[in-house]
């Protein structure tokens, strides 16, 4: 019995390492930040970081439900960009039109994610190219929407979500806790979460076993482009504008590949958690904002975070020490 | 693609023809599409002038795509392509700075530059292991840093050396344009290299099947560390040649050519897995692209159609022929 529980807990480790490691990495590098910060670990403080990752962290998670099956998605930032514009019309008015406008931005989103899932599955085109072509799809729909920059948002709305719940918790915070358990927590434990992971590690195996391929992948891309649906409403929340930006799309983008990278979540597919993704978006972000709290020039603020991200990196291929058969590193 | 729809095709195609990849042919199909399609909205775009305007135009991406080419073929990709474009650029404009001396060197010392950031991801791909998604990324960033620390987050105030300017808007040929020029011999030196030497073959051997390669005696770090170097060296010589183009660097000039380079060299035919693909494919991919961009301006489509009617294009012609075999 005793026995049993070791190895369950060994295998829990090994599952869990990597968000460990970028839960660590996070915490770590939050708490630099917080005791060199002027102001020190008060509310405020929290809630400047928090709503500033928790943009982030929604399209890290975005991307890594796509990542698991092994695929990757390109155009999850331009998704973002659209649901920002889309939301800068829709979210304004009465607090009916309101709701109706963030579910009709939640559903685009859904929609973008499908779409990418239905060319990618059933016209068997690589993820990587085809999710180009998407991308350059919704930046096109977002410039529809706002050629210049503008619109707005309902204020109230805003700033619920952007406040402080009970004067202490950031309410973004919380609504990313939320998200997690409503989206993530049953996606990852349901059939068709596991049929993803297995579709990650081995697609044929996964497909002879006579799991639901398609339904796995289709449901990872949709749930993808709701995801940054979210990351874009919150963009509006923050800004209080539309802005079809084509170089924060791109960023977003790129930004949520390394964040899932930091998190533990293999690009190879089949393993890593969406929990492990937002905690490693959270560290990418303290990372950037350690240098204002140092006192550095700004303009040192991208080399800063690429070396970072550099050395993250070179942590992964620690590993290879161990190889033992020079064939392992062809796999 | 089953084997038997192949061996119908065949059958009905002249033996003359058998050789030619379908992909390549659809490719350079659709360029003749969409030149008849314009030249229904305006018979300037059958006319030499404008069509030589747009081979000059399509030689910066054709640059950078023989590069990304070198490295799809491989099975990896390379998306440091943005800053390792502006990098080149503007360390060749840095150079000019420092009188004849530089101003000789700067073309060489551009490239150098590219080719020292690929070496960065070569080495890092093909000895560290590191997935070339997630280290090109890195070296992308890290290059921007560099970048932004040296101009001061400014487009940097030096200009193109006089031999920048003559390579990508002088002409050595009457009528045929340098940039052209520089395109051909690169072109031509990466289809001998592809097809008669063994590095070139050890590229689609290791794309097929790295750890077969490995076994039957290829150096695939070797080649792989190379395939790297090439294409950021490549990269830098477009990035030289749109600073000559232009006259002077600038911040985020490279942004443009990431994608379109990926897309040209995927049109082109080529197995974005690797292994698969010519460069006459690419050549196809890019002046497709080139057309498409030119096209879509000239009926002054906005910007937002523009991306519509391009991204559209892209998976209509992916759907056409660059689709995987069924599971």
């Amino acid at each position: 019995m005793n026995k049993h529980a070791s190895g369950d807990r060994r295998f829990w480790y090994a599952q869990q390492k990597g968000t460990l490691f970028a839960a660590l990495l996070f915490v770590a590098m939050f708490a630099l930040y917080v005791s060199n910060h002027p102001a020190g670990f008060t509310p405020n403080v929290v809630q400047t970081a928090s709503n500033k990752a928790t943009l982030l962290a929604f399209v890290a998670m975005a991307q890594c439900l796509v990542v698991i099956t092994a695929g990757i998605d390109l155009s999850a930032g331009m998704v973002l960009v659209l649901c920002n514009c889309l939301a800068s019309w829709l979210v304004v008015g009465t607090p009916l039109q309101t709701g109706v406008g963030v579910v009709v931005v939640l559903l685009a989103g859904l929609g973008c994610g499908m779409l990418n899932g239905l060319i990618i599955i059933f016209g068997r085109l690589q993820p990587i190219v085809a999710t180009i072509a998407t991308s350059a799809i919704f930046y096109g729909l977002a410039l529809l929407l706002r050629p210049t920059p503008g619109g707005s948002v309902n204020e109230d709305l805003a700033d619920a979500f952007t406040s402080k719940l009970l004067g202490v918790v950031p309410a973004s915070l919380v609504v990313l806790l939320a998200v997690i358990v409503v989206i993530w927590v049953p996606f990852s434990r349901s059939a068709i979460g596991r049929a993803a992971y297995a579709v990650g590690s081995a697609e044929n195996a996964a497909y002879m076993s006579a799991m639901p391929v398609k339904r796995a992948k289709l449901t990872a891309y949709a749930l993808g482009g709701l995801l940054s649906a979210i990351g874009g409403l919150y963009l509006t929340f923050f800004s209080y504008t539309g802005e079809a930006a084509f170089a924060s799309g791109n960023a977003y983008t790129l930004y949520s590949i390394a964040a899932v990278v930091l998190g533990g979540v293999s690009l190879a597919g089949g393993r890593g958690s969406a929990v492990g993704a937002v905690f490693g978006a959270l560290a990418f972000r303290t990372i950037g904002d350690l240098l204002f709290v140092f006192d550095f020039d700004p303009l040192w603020q991208p080399l800063f975070q690429g070396v970072v991200l550099m050395l993250a990196i070179g942590i992964g291929c620690i590993g290879l020490s161990r190889v033992r058969n020079r064939l392992e590193w062809f796999q | 693609m089953s084997e038997d729809a192949s061996s119908m095709r065949q059958l009905r195609i002249p033996t003359r023809l058998r050789g030619v990849d379908p992909a390549v042919a659809t490719a350079f199909g659709c360029i003749i599409l969409l030149l008849l399609a314009g030249s229904i909205y305006s018979p300037n775009f059958l006319s030499p002038d404008y069509l030589l305007q747009q081979l000059k135009v399509a030689s910066f991406l054709g640059v950078i795509a023989t590069g990304m080419m070198a490295v799809i073929l491989l099975g990896q990709i390379d998306l440091s392509v943005p800053w390792v474009v502006t990098s080149g650029a503007m360390m060749a404009c840095a150079a000019t700075a420092y009188g004849t001396t530089g101003s000789v060197l700067a073309i060489p010392f551009g490239i150098f530059c590219g080719a020292a950031i690929g070496l960065v991801n070569g080495l890092a791909v093909a000895y560290l292991r590191i997935p070339s998604m997630i280290i090109t990324l890195a070296t992308n960033a890290v290059a921007q840093g560099l970048m932004v620390v040296y101009t001061g987050g400014f487009s940097p105030q030096d200009s193109a050396s006089p031999a920048m300017r003559f390579l990508a808007t002088g002409y050595t040929i009457p009528g045929l344009p340098n940039g052209v020029l520089v395109w051909l011999c690169v072109g031509l030196a990466a289809v001998f290299m592809l097809t008669r030497t063994t590095f070139g073959r050890s590229l689609y051997a290791i794309g097929n099947r790295e750890r077969a390669a490995y076994m039957s005696g290829i150096d695939t770090r070797r080649i792989t560390l190379l395939a790297f170097v090439i294409s950021g060296g490549l990269s830098a010589l477009g990035g030289v040649l749109l600073a000559g183009y232009a006259s002077k660097a600038s911040q985020s000039m490279g942004d443009a050519y990431l994608l379109p380079s990926i897309a040209a060299v995927v049109l082109g035919g080529t197995h974005v897995l690797g292994g698969k693909g010519s460069y006459l494919g690419t050549v196809a991919g890019v002046i497709l692209i080139t057309l498409l961009q030119s096209i879509l301006s000239v009926m002054q489509i906005e910007e937002a159609g523009r991306q519509l009617i391009y991204g559209a294009v892209i998976i209509g012609m992916l759907l056409l022929y660059g689709r995987q075999k069924p599971a």
